[in-house]
């Protein structure tokens, strides 16, 4: 009984002590892991409030050389609002001469409203008129299958947290990069070619 | 065997072992000029303890501060639990702008003077799938009638060539997916290079350069830290960001939204969205890579 308590002990010894040769030499220490996602807590997904949509550029600077923008109630809030509304882009006298409008068959009215004083609004195909800040139901109505792809985080850029439980996430607005009058994305010059070793030349010339 | 006969061999013998020990010791001689002893010792990154780590990530401070000028901040994440990286991108939105390269090359402190970057950007023509036949040296506006642009990165395969290749284990695939490069352990042979089908490592054949003010301190220990001559580097899904929750800084820098990143094993991601509703396409599937890289086009 005594010789089996002692032998016992001398391999919980040997065990110790291999343990704790093992931890000197920096093996089977197992690599950690960072905490998983929390399921439960959910961090703000923000949709950016692009400018475009509640004013308008002017192509000046101001005194600390930003752009300078005015809004739209600026002039919209104190026109008549029973001044005429025009058919088409071209029929623009006044304000907003020279407006380009690439975008299907719409005209003006398909998505502005007249209104007097106040936000401006927009006029959704049902009569209901929504706040510009929410011109991504008016964009819905037709681009419906671009619409659930945003709704489902894969169209748009975005910036911050795929986590959210760590972070939150900003994405953009439909405007931030279609121009609603012209609203396909335009030609661009790439950034960062790239520069490998030796001489540069485009395939079509190695190959002809 | 006279005495002289057996003395002579005794010391030819002992020349030769002397010799060829001198030999054997040779480049202990040159460790010095550019190889400290901590370098010398330096054990592989699964070897560590936590010690190790942080006289490691002291020391890898210390040097860049005195070869760059800049505190930075070196921090060893780790995989997170549950997760698993996919990524996923959209073809027919991808416009070519390269914003993703520039974003790379500034967030994971690459070479200034090769514009080096974690990704190349294929122009391809509309109705062709040969890799081959893309070109990554366009220069005009774009996007150019009858093209398209695909991104090319690391795939992260999960059967992944550039790691069987190794022949000192300095290059393998992490819990979350991610294949990282231990680069005090790369010998820099490049076995790993040749093998990649996506032509996605990349050789450091200088030292590289990048500015001061312009380096990125937030560094990963495994991913975007400046890393030293010779040693070969690759995409890691910007792990020093997305271990702790962020997008990564390809994604972020996509303009039109064309990257879909999260983690697979969540059923609410965005990613598993795209994996169960869009016909999505791997890079040379018949290779066996098992990337976790996908492509889709908007039907």
């Amino acid at each position: 009984m005594l010789s089996v308590a002692s032998h016992r002990f001398v391999a919980v010894v040997t065990l110790a002590s291999s343990a704790a040769w093992v931890a000197a030499c920096g093996r089977d220490e197992p690599l950690t892991f960072a905490p998983a996602p929390s399921a439960s807590a959910s961090g703000p997904v923000v949709i950016h409030d692009p400018p475009k949509l509640t004013s308008i550029e002017t192509g000046k600077l101001d005194s600390h050389g930003r752009e300078l923008r005015v809004a739209c109630t600026t002039c919209h809030g104190v026109r008549d609002a029973g001044a005429p509304f025009p058919e088409q882009a071209a029929d623009l006298r006044e304000f907003h001469n020279g407006l380009v409008v690439d975008h299907g068959a719409l005209g003006c009215q398909s998505c502005h409203v007249a209104f007097g004083g106040g936000e401006p609004r927009l006029r959704l195909a049902d009569g209901t008129t929504v706040a510009t800040r929410d011109a991504m139901s008016l964009c819905a109505q037709c681009h419906g299958k671009k619409h659930s792809d945003y709704k489902r985080g894969v169209h748009g850029g975005m910036s911050g947290y795929w986590d959210l439980s760590r972070g939150p996430r900003l994405r953009n607005h439909c405007v931030d990069c279609h121009d609603p009058h012209v609203p396909k994305y335009q030609p661009s010059r790439p950034v960062l070619p790239p520069r490998d070793r030796g001489p540069v030349a485009p395939r079509e010339a190695n190959h002809g | 065997m006279d005495k002289a006969k057996r003395r002579s061999l005794k010391v030819l013998g002992a020349t030769l072992g002397a010799s060829a020990f001198a030999y054997a010791m040779a480049p202990l001689r040159e460790f010095t000029k550019d190889l400290t002893i901590d370098q010398f010792l330096q054990k592989h990154y699964k070897e560590l303890t936590k010690a190790d780590l942080a006289a490691l990530v002291e020391r890898l401070e210390r040097e860049t501060k005195q070869a760059y000028g800049k505190e930075v901040h070196i921090q060893d994440f780790r995989p997170m639990e549950n997760v698993e990286f996919g990524y996923a991108l959209n073809l027919s939105v991808c416009i070519g702008c390269r914003k993703c390269a520039e974003a790379c090359h500034f967030e994971n402190n690459h070479d200034r003077a090769t514009n080096n970057s974690y990704i190349r950007v294929l122009e391809m023509e509309q109705g062709s799938f040969d890799l081959e036949k893309g070109n990554a040296h366009y220069d005009h506006a774009v996007p150019a009638p009858g093209k398209y642009y695909m991104p090319v990165q690391c795939q992260q395969c999960d059967n992944a060539p550039c790691v069987k290749v190794c022949p000192v284990q300095a290059t393998w695939k992490e819990k979350d997916g991610i294949v990282v490069v231990d680069y005090n352990w790369c010998i820099g042979c490049r076995y790993c290079e040749a093998a990649c089908p996506y032509h996605a490592r990349r050789f450091n054949w200088t030292k590289p350069e990048v500015p001061t003010d312009e380096i990125n301190p937030n560094q990963g220990l495994l991913s975007n830290r400046i890393r030293p001559q010779g040693v070969v580097e690759k995409c890691t899904f910007c792990l020093h960001r997305t271990r702790q929750g962020q997008l990564p800084a390809c994604l972020e820098a996509c303009p039109t939204g064309a990257r879909v990143f999260g983690n697979m094993l969540d059923p609410k991601s965005e990613i598993r969205w795209v994996l169960e509703h869009k016909r999505v396409f791997i890079l040379k599937e018949e290779l066996g890579t098992r990337p976790r890289f996908f492509y889709f086009f908007d039907s």
